[in-house]
């Protein structure tokens, strides 16, 4: 399926980024590891086939959702003590505790998979183009509402006047 | 247990598994309203990371328009999200969640 070598480097490198955005002290830095984070997932999603997604994710997640982060943490100009309360130990104890537990919920699901089906993906942009328009035409206009309710929540959100 | 080699499903979900914990101590731990919608940004990964495996074993398209849709609604949640944290920090002049305790200002 995945060559394990590229599998295992782009695990690593995907978990390390994933603990970068879990703990490093200045929000830029947590933005930038998430972009780790979204370059490594790109590249499994070309290793499984997946062109349109892995396009999508570096467009679309890394060229605008997190630009748009970035944005906000050079705009915000956090004061260097909201930064030194940013989490304290007994919540970090717990969290780790209940990540454990969810961990572990999580492996038990794992052993009971479906087995694969060994069928090969039929295509992919063009065939995901004709399914978007055939059998997810409702969600997809559904989608395309929601963005407007996005855009116009946040501008009457963040207009001082209207 | 499942061998390391040959790389299979069970690798993918569990990489997914483990970057949806991760997201998930985030959103926890952290108390800066930025970064727990940053950690939210990794549950999503996760899930997607998930539907394109599936949607590879399986032979059936259907998980990437998932992704497509989660990558919709991330967009959308992510642009209300900043807007109420810039909102937040313009009005209350703080961005820690256990600080801010009224819904009204």
């Amino acid at each position: 399926m995945i060559h394990p070598l590229l599998f295992y480097t782009v695990s690593a490198l995907i978990t390390a980024s994933a603990l970068g955005v879990l703990l490093a002290r200045r929000p830029i830095y947590a933005v930038l590891s998430l972009v780790l984070v979204l370059f490594g997932l790109s590249t499994l999603f070309v290793a499984l086939h997946a062109f349109f997604v892995a396009a999508i994710q570096i467009v679309v997640y890394a060229g605008a959702v997190l630009v748009l982060f970035l944005f906000v943490v050079m705009l915000l100009d956090m004061a260097p003590e909201a930064l030194l309360r940013d989490r304290n130990k007994t919540m970090m104890g717990v969290g780790v505790l209940f990540g454990l537990f969810f961990l572990g919920q999580l492996a038990g699901v794992a052993r009971h998979l479906p087995a694969p089906s060994g069928r090969e993906i039929p295509g992919t942009t063009a065939e995901i183009g004709r399914l978007l328009f055939t059998t997810y035409a409702l969600p997809f206009e559904a989608a395309s509402l929601l963005l407007l309710v996005g855009i116009i929540g946040a501008i009457v959100l963040a207009k001082k006047k209207l | 247990m499942i061998p390391l080699t040959p790389v299979g499903l069970p690798h993918l979900i569990g990489l997914s598994g483990v970057l949806f914990t991760i997201g998930l101590v985030g959103v926890v731990t952290r108390r800066n309203i930025l970064l727990v919608l940053l950690s939210l940004e990794l549950l999503l990964n996760a899930a997607n990371l998930a539907f394109v495996a599936f949607s590879r074993a399986q032979g059936d398209l259907s998980g990437q328009i998932m992704v497509f849709f989660v990558m919709i609604v991330a967009a959308a949640e992510v642009t209300v999200g900043l807007a109420i944290t810039v909102l937040l920090s313009r009005h209350a002049g703080k961005l820690n969640a256990d600080e801010i305790r009224n819904l009204k200002w």
